[in-house]
């Protein structure tokens, strides 16, 4: 009993990182009808930018604080840059786009920094808690992730341009209509979802080390989340994600070796989505014919 | 996808019953020259080369496989090289494991992936647009994973080695050309039967559901049987070119297929186009040289130079090379063709 809540809380802590970067992933997919497959080497960039903060002798938090503003910047100049040319075209030649970044995030990262694993940093003290049940990682990385869902809930549920940037991803046309700015909303959009995958990153980057392929099972995770909980729906791409953790984490523990954990985890995974077609919180989009 | 893709667009051009047999004869003996030329050109070359020309050929039968699932029939597919091994390792075990000769795996490899796409395309009728990549994109990471745990038949991580075939001794040609004129073959058919299905009832199906699956079903159009004859002709294709990558190579192991190859035919597809016949050609000199040319401009960070081609790529013609040169193709002949008209 005390291993299986052990398994759920770790499950838990590594959840709380695959909902981030769900997170990230629902919040461009609601604006642009768009898979970001380089959410997860953005992400893993700007883990870099704060190694390499943190190396130059800055203390940790300011650190993060400074790799979330560049991240935001840098996600706003890609989607002016790089996405907004194709956007009009086809929903696949905007998908290949992304994964054009994805490899050149991957390359670039390797190239600047090597492909050695790197320590990185936690912020959190290393022990244990209530008998061994949970450690301060866990409980650090949880809390991380719901304070940063507690102010996205804020700004979306009571600034105006949280009001405007849900006008622009729920209906473009009549956002536009009523004088919202619908393509810098979009800006604003990939600006959060990089700082999102940025904290992500972080957060991770002391289970995992640092290395320029450290996101891609972290990505996959994320994208699975999403979808269990509902592309459509931030709640659910969060409760996806720790669901995601969880399973992984207890797949791996009582099922089978970690050799097919992921396959496995996979298809359990799929099997919800055969019944659930549009995910736990999804709802069907209907289209008028 | 909700925008309309262009089907290949020199099958339907409004011109005079004379200027259409022009135009005829001049492609009959446009195809045929390139035919020759397909032919020849592997006894001009190194063996290096006509070893890369036959990858470029493969990649290009399985890219062919994803654009008549994700072009023509609108099913997005991230999971090809997942249907790539599968094609790959029947030919290897049947031919390691029951010394089956070489050119008798190709029927196998191609009913076990359609049966595969068959049920594959069964759940993945209740899935659309990102789910279904997910559902493709888990076969393409698992599929490395299974083929490692069962390994008394897959040989695990060390893979199999197979004998490369012996050209047929009355030829006189060395192997490299041979396995070379055997996918040339291969893909001539390929293509043959991919012009034959899409230009007729069942492509027209396949665009219908693509473009409006409400209105496909309300004309009569059983699209649950469509999707699924779609999934299982595009994996046919892609099992057929994997089954020969095994052959060209002699060698499968668990580490040839993995995500990146799913994505490399994606990249592919997009490039050349993806509801085309012909950008699957194309698809595949992408897939094969233009890793090799990132590689010689930058020895730091190859794949940087690749990603930065791609998106020049897609800026520069987003419907593809073929998707995008086609219609334009089309519409000077059309001029050409009315030109001829009004001179008479």
């Amino acid at each position: 009993m005390h291993q299986f809540l052990q398994q759920i809380f770790s499950g838990l802590a590594a959840g709380a990182v695959y909902a981030s970067l769900a997170l990230a992933l629902v919040m461009i997919y609601r604006a642009t009808d768009l898979v970001n497959f380089a959410q997860g080497e953005m992400a893993m960039f700007s883990t870099y930018i704060a190694w390499t903060l943190v190396n130059a002798g800055l203390p940790f938090w300011a650190a993060f604080v400074i790799t979330l503003a560049v991240s935001f910047v840098g996600g706003m100049l890609i989607e002016r840059i790089v996405i907004r040319p194709v956007e009009s075209t086809s929903i696949l030649t905007a998908v290949v786009v992304t994964i054009g970044l994805l490899l050149i995030f991957n390359a670039t990262a390797g190239w600047i920094y090597s492909y050695t694993l790197q320590e990185f940093p936690s912020p959190f003290p290393d022990r244990t808690l209530f008998g061994a049940l949970m450690t301060t990682r866990d409980v650090g990385v949880i809390a991380v992730t719901l304070v940063m869902l507690a102010a996205l809930f804020c700004f979306f549920r009571f600034t105006a341009t949280g009001l405007a940037m849900r006008a622009a991803a729920q209906n473009p046309e009549s956002a536009r209509l009523s004088g919202i700015r619908v393509g810098r909303m979009l800006a604003l959009g990939w600006g959060f979802a990089a700082a999102i995958g940025a904290v992500a990153g972080i957060m991770v980057a002391p289970v995992l080390f640092l290395d320029p392929n450290m996101m891609g099972g972290v990505l996959l995770y994320a994208f699975t989340g999403a979808l269990l909980g509902g592309i459509t729906s931030p709640v659910g791409a969060v409760i996806g994600g720790l669901i995601v953790g969880v399973t992984e984490n207890l797949v791996g523990t009582y099922l089978i070796a970690s050799q097919l954990k992921l396959t496995v985890a996979l298809i359990l995974i799929i099997l919800v989505l055969v019944l659930k077609p549009n995910g736990l919180f999804g709802t069907a989009v209907v289209r008028r014919v | 996808m909700a925008e309309t893709l262009p089907v290949d667009g020199t099958a339907k051009l409004a011109l005079d019953r004379e200027s259409a047999m022009v135009f005829a004869a001049w492609r009959w003996a446009g195809t045929a020259a390139l035919i020759a030329v397909a032919v020849v050109l592997p006894f001009t070359l190194s063996n290096y080369h006509v070893f890369e020309l036959t990858q470029v050929m493969i990649y290009a039968i399985a890219v062919l496989g994803l654009n008549i699932l994700t072009g023509y029939n609108g099913q997005i597919s991230l999971g090809h090289g997942g249907f790539f091994a599968a094609g790959a390792y029947t030919a290897a075990i049947l031919m390691y494991r029951y010394g089956v000769p070489y050119w008798a795996t190709l029927l196998p490899a191609a009913l076990v992936c359609f049966a595969l796409g068959v049920l594959f395309g069964l759940p993945a009728l209740r899935f659309e647009g990102p789910y279904l990549a997910l559902v493709t994109l888990a076969m393409a990471v698992a599929m490395p994973q299974l083929l490692k745990y069962f390994d008394n038949w897959t040989g695990g991580k060390q893979g199999l080695v197979l004998t490369k075939p012996m050209p047929p001794l009355e030829l006189g040609i060395d192997r490299d050309r041979w396995l070379y004129l055997l996918v040339l073959l291969v893909l001539l058919i390929a293509i043959r039967v991919a012009a034959n299905l899409l230009n007729g009832r069942t492509g027209r199906a396949f665009v219908a559901i693509r473009d409006h699956p409400i209105a496909a079903a309300a004309m009569g159009i059983n699209t649950a049987r469509y999707k699924t004859l779609a999934f299982g002709v595009s994996t046919l294709f892609t099992g057929v070119a994997g089954a020969l990558a095994a052959i060209v190579i002699g060698f499968v192991a668990p580490e040839s297929f993995t995500l990146f190859l799913s994505l490399s035919f994606l990249i592919g597809s997009a490039v050349g186009g993806i509801a085309t016949i012909g950008g699957a050609i194309v698809g595949g000199f992408f897939i094969e040289f233009v890793p090799n040319f990132a590689n010689d401009i930058s020895d730091a960070a190859p794949w940087a130079i690749y990603g930065l081609t791609l998106l020049l790529f897609m800026y520069v013609m987003p419907r593809g090379v073929v998707g995008t040169l086609g219609p334009w193709l089309a519409r000077s002949m059309q001029r050409f063709g009315s030109a001829r008209r009004a001179a008479k």
